[in-house]
């Protein structure tokens, strides 16, 4: 497909998608869909579902009802390049991290046996337990005119959410070539360096695009929550929490920073895209992750 | 060549990428370190809340707008709370010189060694309320029974659970629905009786518009059930410090006096001024709209003023209360809150009893008997 088509193509399911909501709020029932109990689909009240153009036109109007309030779609873009930045800091670290890591294992099959097993325990410490902890200790942090803020905590957590998918997406990449490309690099007489250099990177390309897409949407996830979590001022996930309140009296309201997190997902893929762009020539199909 | 311009673009992509780390990096320093105009070293001190700024916590921001802590030598970092952070534990970890928390909350945390002390008790009374609409018929706990009745959890559904045991309704009599951060649940009928702190929860109600009559719900359209009046209302927001230290550390008992003092005059300054006050805590970062922030600071107000016996002086009386129903009240899984009682270092009346006398001595009205709440009226949404 050509990219004004695969567009106009992504423009239509936005549309389409606003139509059903539209839709079934019109046609729903009042109460929702309830099977057995329990609700499998939303109220259509403008509590529940407020109408797009409600959301829309909400986030036109000033944050609050003081004079000096800046409009709430700006109050959103700056919580979402807020969230945005950590979210980077987060993506990088772990995608650093999760490479060494893979270089590691697959460098030593002990390293291998070693670490794997930890790298997959990881990820069932619910993050919940983990974000107090990592401030607390990070509080304790300080060495000349370093010290630890808070955002850095919140970063930390996306990184150790984004790393995971990275180590086991290059473990698997860096071990994907051929035995017979393997034996001919050998054939050359080419150390462990030059064969990672000339076959086993190019061959980790397709397995690694789509593990780097999916750190870059644990690492927008984790600081989402890790926000929440500490408290951090500032970002998305904060705004998402102080604005609930207002679901009462002011339903547009707490869609807004919900729209804003959509945004930064998007962006963050945005830059994935364009690593993938750069790499083309070693794509060759990508694995999922 | 067509391969290294490639790469090229790679880079380009991540240099974008550190760009975006960058400003993470500069926004994010926004440290609130204050420095002493007369030249005098200020001791700096932090406060932990229990929730992020609203005016729940209106006087010791007016504490910190007005110099009141200045003036005592102090540089209070005011630390926001969240949804992971437990005020009791930052302060037992020795992250924070005091903490404001529920008394409730915190004796289950000092059964389990957290070496805290009760200083102050600022809200005489509680602000937690279970709130129904008229038809449902809800004017008693004995009629929550059969009923879905909303809790927040994580220790705010004590005064419900020990206000029906009360009645002789037990926990597994009615249908406990977990409560969100907003009302809807309960405007859409979901949950029966709500659980409302009288400054923030049950105005959000006030704020929304019926959908039957197209008027802003009233006042006169809930039943309200108030835990003061039946009895079962524990002690709130309270100034915890750090049992050890007040025991061994003579500066830091001395600045807990001082400490003490410049509260209960940020109290004060919100009695007073609660306009004020209110745009003090929005000009502090707080994200609640305008008409909702000043109906809070006023209710935050009532809990405080007329007090009884002084500001922040424990009340023996409601402390034996709310230990009471700490150890005698079982939630859904028969659990109490603690099983002895709270060991004598609990609560003591030694440091607001001094900043109380400190007070006086200054010509300063610590009872506010003739303290009268103003009218706020909400409107749709707070705004």
């Amino acid at each position: 497909m050509t990219a004004p088509r695969r567009f106009i193509v992504g423009a239509l399911g936005l549309v389409l998608l606003a139509g059903l909501w539209e839709l079934y709020k019109l046609l729903g029932p009042a109460d929702g869909v309830v099977l057995a109990g329990v609700t499998v689909l939303p109220r259509t009240s403008d509590l529940a579902m407020p109408h797009l153009w409600v959301m829309a036109g909400r986030a036109l109007e000033p944050v609050t009802g003081a004079g000096n309030a800046m409009p709430l779609w700006q109050a959103v873009v700056d919580a979402s390049l807020f969230t945005l930045g950590i979210s980077a800091v987060g993506w990088l670290v772990g995608v650093t991290v999760g490479l060494a890591l893979a270089l590691l294992m697959h460098r030593f099959r002990l390293a291998e046996a070693a670490v794997l097993p930890w790298i997959i325990l990881s990820q069932t410490v619910p993050l919940i337990a983990l974000a107090p902890l990592v401030r607390r200790w990070g509080t304790q942090i300080q060495f000349g005119a370093f010290s630890w803020e808070s955002w850095m905590s919140v970063a930390l957590i996306a990184s150790y959410l984004a790393f995971f998918p990275v180590s086991v997406g290059a473990l698997r990449g860096l071990g994907s070539p051929d035995a017979n490309h393997v034996d001919l690099m050998h054939c050359y007489s080419a150390g462990w360096w030059k064969t990672l250099w000339r076959l086993r990177l190019p061959a980790s390309v397709g397995y690694l695009l789509p593990a780097l897409r999916l750190a870059a949407a644990s690492a927008v996830i984790g600081s989402v929550v890790a926000e929440v979590s500490i408290g951090l001022r500032g970002g998305i996930g904060r705004m998402i929490v102080e604005y609930a309140g207002a679901a009462g009296g002011d339903p547009g309201k707490p869609w807004a920073p919900i729209f804003g997190s959509v945004l930064v997902g998007l962006v963050a893929a945005g830059f994935v895209g364009l690593i993938g762009l750069g790499l083309r020539r070693f794509r060759r199909g990508e694995v999922a992750a | 060549m067509k391969h290294r311009t490639r790469w090229l673009g790679t880079m380009g992509a991540l240099a974008a990428t550190s760009a975006l780390v960058l400003t993470g990096c500069s926004t994010g320093t926004t440290s609130t370190t204050s420095t002493s105009g007369s030249g005098v070293d200020l001791v700096p001190i932090t406060l932990q809340l229990q929730w992020v700024a609203q005016a729940q916590f209106a006087g010791y921001y007016a504490a910190v707008d007005q110099g009141f802590y200045k003036d005592e030598g102090l540089d209070v970092t005011i630390a926001e709370g969240a949804a992971d952070i437990v005020p009791q534990d930052v302060l037992a970890a020795g992250d924070a010189d005091y903490a404001i928390s529920w008394v409730p909350k915190v004796l289950g945390s000092i059964e389990q060694g957290a070496d805290i002390t009760d200083v102050a008790q600022i809200f005489e009374r509680s602000a937690t309320t279970q709130i129904s609409f008229k038809d449902k018929g809800i004017t008693s706990p004995a009629d929550l029974k059969g009923k879905n009745v909303g809790s927040w959890g994580y220790g705010n559904e004590w005064e419900l659970f020990a206000g029906m045991q009360k009645s002789g309704v037990q926990v597994g009599d009615i249908s406990l629905v977990q409560q969100a951060f907003d009302m809807n649940g309960f405007l859409s009928g979901d949950i029966d009786a709500a659980q409302a702190m009288t400054y923030n929860e049950y105005a959000q109600v006030l704020e929304t518009k019926n959908p039957k009559t197209g008027e802003l719900y009233q006042p006169s359209d809930l039943n309200v059930i108030d835990w003061n009046d039946e009895g079962t209302a524990m002690l709130q927001d309270a100034i915890w410090a750090d049992a050890g230290k007040l025991a061994s550390d003579k500066d830091y008992a001395a600045n807990t006096v001082k400490f003490i003092k410049a509260s209960i005059k940020g109290w004060i300054y919100a009695a007073t001024d609660p306009e004020q006050a209110a745009g003090i805590v929005t000009a502090a970062g707080s994200q609640l709209p305008a008409g909702h922030q000043l109906w809070m600071t006023n209710e935050v107000n009532k809990l405080i003023w007329p007090s009884t016996n002084g500001v922040g002086l424990i009340d023996a009386a409601a402390w034996k209360n709310t230990v009471d129903i700490a150890m005698n009240t079982k939630n859904e899984t028969g659990a109490t809150i603690i099983t002895a009682e709270p060991p004598k270092t609990a609560y003591s009346n030694e440091y607001v009893q001094k900043a109380l006398d400190e007070l006086k001595a200054d010509g300063v009205d610590v009872m506010g008997a003739g303290w009268k709440p103003i009218t706020v009226t909400l409107t749709e949404g707070g705004k």
